[in-house]
């Protein structure tokens, strides 16, 4: 029998928590991809501490969606009773990992924002939300610190790695546009000091990457096309296949649980 | 109205003592006392409830940290004790006890430093050896055995070490 997908009324707050969940649980997901297989020990308990402070955070995010929305949701039917379509997140997040430059290249781009985005909601009116960002901007700090180093690593390393990292950086660059764009919804909530305007830690997080990208001898594409659509559920077609893997339990065992 | 007060701030204490009693089952020196997870105990008449902060956001402790709280509130006599999660003000190391550092220390693991430490992207920081309390250490991993500890390695006795992060 077909599991029936839920429905969320999605309030600008509801869908606001939703699209912060949503990057978390899926770029948490990916790195979680990476358990079992890194390069090296330290490395693949590091992409799966990251996953794992990434999921955290989407557990609390859906929660306070599930609260804000009111309705019989809970973190989750959220996970796992949503279809491509229904979700919310960046596009960068959901592309494959890829080779090792790929992934990484990928977290530095969003934990760089990351880092700022949850350091500035610490002051949000809203008082879940800020609790939520207190503890995120502390994870963050360390996942940009971990990609940091390995842009380095990697860009100022052999002509390989360089080379890796510079079409990591080049591929994903059209999709690091979405992080700073906001709908009316979210405005209203920027004007209600309950979101932060991501528009404006546009240039810390340029700073941050100019930084980061010139000592590891790479460069920033010039090009300013940026592909957008995760926000309002145009996903590219890798997002259905993590969403089979990450759902198949729930979708196979209807409330099953372990 | 106060001969009622006495009895009930017995019944919270009682109550209290049980809930301190838990472990952090990834470091079992630690009570969750110590760590400061533990907020606060209200009882209501029949009705226990203890209030819990997550130390960091994925820490898959927490929901076997919430069950051992229930088994040992009704081992104390409460019936039906229920954990309830606070968010805010979220848990920082600042919220382990002195007791609980040097609890840490003795148990083979550096404690948390002061947080003003950790905001530089490259910075070094100077933890000290828990073994041979050398200060001449370096960062091996970030991201250690749990997500509250990074892997060090002391230069002086040549021993790896945990260090419980600052968060």
């Amino acid at each position: 029998m077909p599991v029936v997908n839920i429905e969320v009324s999605e309030t600008p707050l509801v869908l606001y928590a939703l699209r912060r969940a949503d990057d978390a649980l899926i770029l948490g997901h990916r790195l979680s991809e990476w358990c079992g297989h890194a390069p090296m020990l330290e490395e693949d308990m590091a992409l799966s501490n990251i996953a794992l402070d990434l999921i955290g955070q989407a557990r609390e995010l859906y929660t306070y969606a599930a609260k804000a929305e009111g309705k019989d949701n809970d973190e989750d039917k959220l996970a796992y009773l949503r279809d491509v379509r229904q979700y919310r997140n960046l596009l960068l997040l959901e592309q494959p990992n890829g080779d090792f430059a790929q992934t990484l290249v990928r977290q530095f781009f969003y934990s760089a924002f990351a880092d700022l985005y949850w350091r500035a909601m610490m002051t949000s009116r809203d008082t879940t939300l800020a609790a939520i960002a207190a503890k995120s901007e502390k994870e963050s700090a360390y996942h940009l610190r971990h990609s940091s180093e390995w842009i380095i690593r990697l860009g100022d390393g052999t002509d390989e790695s360089h080379a890796r990292a510079q079409a990591a950086i080049d591929h994903l660059w059209a999709f690091t546009g979405e992080m700073f764009a906001v709908d009316d919804g979210e405005r209203a909530l920027i004007h209600a000091d309950i979101a932060v305007d991501p528009g404006t830690l546009r240039g810390r997080w340029l700073t941050t990457l100019s930084e980061v990208i010139g000592e590891a001898m790479l460069k920033l594409p010039q090009n300013d096309w940026m592909q957008q659509g995760g926000r309002v559920g145009r996903h590219s077609e890798h997002l259905g296949h993590l969403l089979s893997e990450l759902q198949s339990i729930q979708r196979t065992f209807p409330g099953q649980t372990w | 109205m106060v001969t009622v007060l006495e009895p009930h701030n017995e019944l919270r204490q009682r109550a209290w003592d049980a809930a301190a009693s838990v472990v952090d089952p990834e470091i079992p020196v630690l009570t969750i006392a110590d760590l400061g997870v533990l907020r606060d105990v209200v009882v209501d008449g029949d009705h226990v409830e203890i209030a819990i902060t997550p130390t960091y956001s994925g820490c898959p402790a927490m929901n076997m940290i919430a069950l051992e709280i229930e088994v040992a509130l009704e081992r104390a006599g409460f019936h039906r004790p229920k954990v309830r999660t606070v968010l805010s003000p979220a848990w920082t190391t600042d919220w382990m006890s002195a007791e609980g550092r040097r609890k840490l220390h003795a148990y083979g693991i550096a404690p948390p430093q002061a947080s003003n430490s950790r905001r530089a992207l490259f910075g070094e920081q100077a933890v000290v050896c828990p073994q041979c309390s050398s200060a001449d250490t370096e960062l091996l991993s970030e991201f250690g055995s749990t997500s509250c500890k990074a892997l060090w390695r002391c230069r002086a006795c040549r021993e790896p070490f945990d260090y419980f992060k600052c968060h």
